[in-house]
């Protein structure tokens, strides 16, 4: 496979040559493996391998405790009430929002918007922004990286408005491919793209792109769902406009994301949703909407959730996003070694061949064994990793594949779940021999 | 590993390795119709040419034929739906459907609306044949639409055929 040596240089680099003071600022994963209560648990009296974080990570007893202790102590809806059981309801939300904003290096609390989760947050760019300020003609410009919460949003509004999607192509490694990016940021008002595909890994260079398209006069609106939770983010140096993720692939619970947008843009924007909580004043010949944020979080919010996103931050910060950044370099380094040396040309890993080019995700080609297989064999193993085309259906047409397995890592991943991973590719060969 | 080869039957691999009915027909006459599985990114094309759609269930299966691409369970089950309906009458192509599906549990009937409603006859005596071989698939419940993917793909393709 195209990725083999490489990946085993940069392995030993990362794990021989390393200055032990270095080694010694690891992540401890033994100890924060023991932080999640789930990955205790056994499939077929083995421990469970758990390499489907891309979907939806594991959470550690903190933010389950965070959520529970809200329900126990402090529980009401936000907002308005006097009662001191309310004002801490209020505190307990937006204390959340101000260690979310810490997270992302945002300038201010009111420039974080919840949501249900980053396809919301996308969708509230469109409906919101895009209705706004996009008129039939208009270029948005995506790139064949994204997933469908990145595609789906614009191509409905594109319907309904006339406007022009435009792609960014892709390398044979799966990189943007940006040689044509000038002419198709020409006239464009918004660029749309990852900053870390859930499929292949690719990290585009967010900063760089930014810049282009701001040249240009297009404002950026970065799927960040995949790369808040495992690199360090600071949405001042990324330079974008918008910026959507989830809280459920970081720790937190399902039920809340984020859309982190620059102030001047959310106070310019119409509301998304209405109905009460973002609203000033309402009369029966209509209605002033609310300062942001809360403009844009009609109804109850889920409080628990967003709590619970709150302890999932601190629990991340108190790791060290470098730190959580190096393990996961660390880990696609020893999987692209290890699987390279066990299987060889049986088995190809799209995307870039550096592991630090990479996030923590890898999907993979085996033996022609189709992915919904290959990873009912795996399961039997108790290794979960993800068949499908992983809401990226477009990526699967440029790979050539209509879908892949794919393995993804966190901070409670150890080398060990890399070699169960290739001894249960190595049975399911073995199962599969024709 | 007990499992995995409740799953895997032999005849369910050798389908795999060795589909039947593989590749496509002149449309039309045949009608072509597409189905895919959302979770897994399978699609699957059938191929269908009847004698005659305006004879309702009358109607016989002149030639099928199977392209597109998935795993194991979704191709063999394509491979053999293929072989089994081949030269039977629309009307016992439903009935056959109706007996595979009621055989993908009727759990799976619930989630579609019904469509697997219970068969008057047990099963087993509607001459499944090799078909039998797929019944392990209900225990995996995530891939009994892997199976009966071709299955309803070739209820629209008669659909598709009787609308002319």
């Amino acid at each position: 496979m195209s990725t083999g040596p490489t990946g085993a240089a940069v392995a030993a680099d990362l794990t021989g040559d390393r200055p032990a003071d270095d080694a010694a600022d690891d992540l401890d994963v033994a100890a924060v493996k023991a932080d999640f209560p789930l990955l205790a648990t056994t499939k077929h009296d083995r421990p469970l391998v758990f390499l489907d974080s891309a979907a939806s990570s594991q959470k550690p007893r903190a933010v389950l405790e965070a959520m529970d202790h809200y329900y126990e102590h402090d529980h009401t809806n936000v907002h308005r009430a006097a009662y001191d059981l309310a004002e801490r309801a209020t505190s307990a939300m937006e204390g959340a929002r101000g260690k979310v904003a810490r997270f992302i290096g945002a300038g201010s609390a009111e420039e974080v918007v919840f949501t249900k989760n980053a396809t919301e947050a996308i969708n509230l760019v469109a409906r919101s922004w895009g209705a706004a300020n996009l008129s039939p003609g208009d270029a948005v410009v995506l790139t064949q990286l994204e997933h469908h919460a990145n595609i789906v949003p614009w191509q409905q509004l594109a319907a309904e408005r006339g406007l022009e999607l435009r792609w960014v192509p892709l390398t044979d490694d799966a990189r943007l491919d940006l040689t044509g990016l000038d002419q198709l940021l020409d006239g464009a008002k918004l660029l749309g793209v990852t900053a870390m595909s859930n499929v292949v890994g690719t990290l585009p260079d967010v900063r760089a792109l930014a810049d282009a398209a701001h040249a240009a006069g297009a404002l950026v609106c970065v799927d960040g769902c995949q790369s808040v939770p495992h690199l360090p983010t600071s949405v001042a140096d990324l330079d974008a406009d918008f910026v959507a993720f989830s809280g459920h692939k970081m720790c937190g619970p399902t039920g809340v994301g984020v859309l982190w947008a620059r102030r001047e843009l959310l106070e310019e924007m119409p509301p998304f949703l209405g109905g009460g909580g973002m609203i000033l004043d309402v009369r029966l010949d209509g209605f002033v909407p609310a300062d942001v944020p809360h403009r844009f979080e009609a109804g109850t919010p889920p409080i628990a959730e967003i709590v619970g996103l709150g302890a999932a931050v601190e629990y991340l910060e108190a790791l060290g996003m470098d730190r959580v950044r190096r393990h996961e370099v660390a880990m696609n380094a020893y999987a692209l070694r290890t699987l390279t040396e066990r299987f060889g040309e049986e088995i190809t890993i799209h995307g870039p061949a550096e592991p630090a080019a990479r996030g923590g995700v890898m999907s993979f080609e085996f033996r022609g064994i189709h992915p919904h297989d290959l990873s009912q064999v795996l399961d039997q193993h108790g290794v979960c990793v993800r068949p499908g085309h992983h809401c990226a259906k477009p990526l699967m047409r440029v790979l050539g594949v209509g879908a892949t397995a794919r393995a993804s890592w966190y901070v409670y991943n150890e080398e060990a779940d890399v070699d169960a991973l290739a001894d249960a590719l190595a049975e399911a060969g073995r199962f599969f021999d024709f | 590993m007990s499992g995995l080869e409740d799953l895997y039957r032999e005849i369910i691999l050798d389908h795999y390795r060795n589909p039947r009915n593989r590749g496509e027909l002149e449309v039309p006459p045949a009608t072509r119709a597409e189905g895919f599985n959302p979770l897994c990114g399978d699609e699957i094309v059938v191929y269908l040419h009847l004698d005659d759609p305006t004879r309702g269930d009358s109607a016989v299966v002149e030639d099928v034929r199977i392209g597109g691409q998935g795993c194991s369970i979704s191709q063999s089950s394509a491979s053999m739906m293929s072989a089994a309906v081949k030269g039977r009458t629309v009307g016992e192509v439903r009935e056959l459907t109706r007996a595979f599906k009621a055989m993908m549990s009727i759990h799976e009937g619930e989630l579609e609306g019904g469509a697997a409603e219970p068969a008057d006859a047990d099963p087993s005596e509607l001459r499944l044949g090799d078909l039998e071989a797929l019944r392990g698939v209900v225990k995996f419940p995530v891939r009994i639409k892997c199976a009966t993917l071709s299955w309803n793909t070739l209820l629209q393709g008669i659909d598709d055929a009787e609308a002319g």
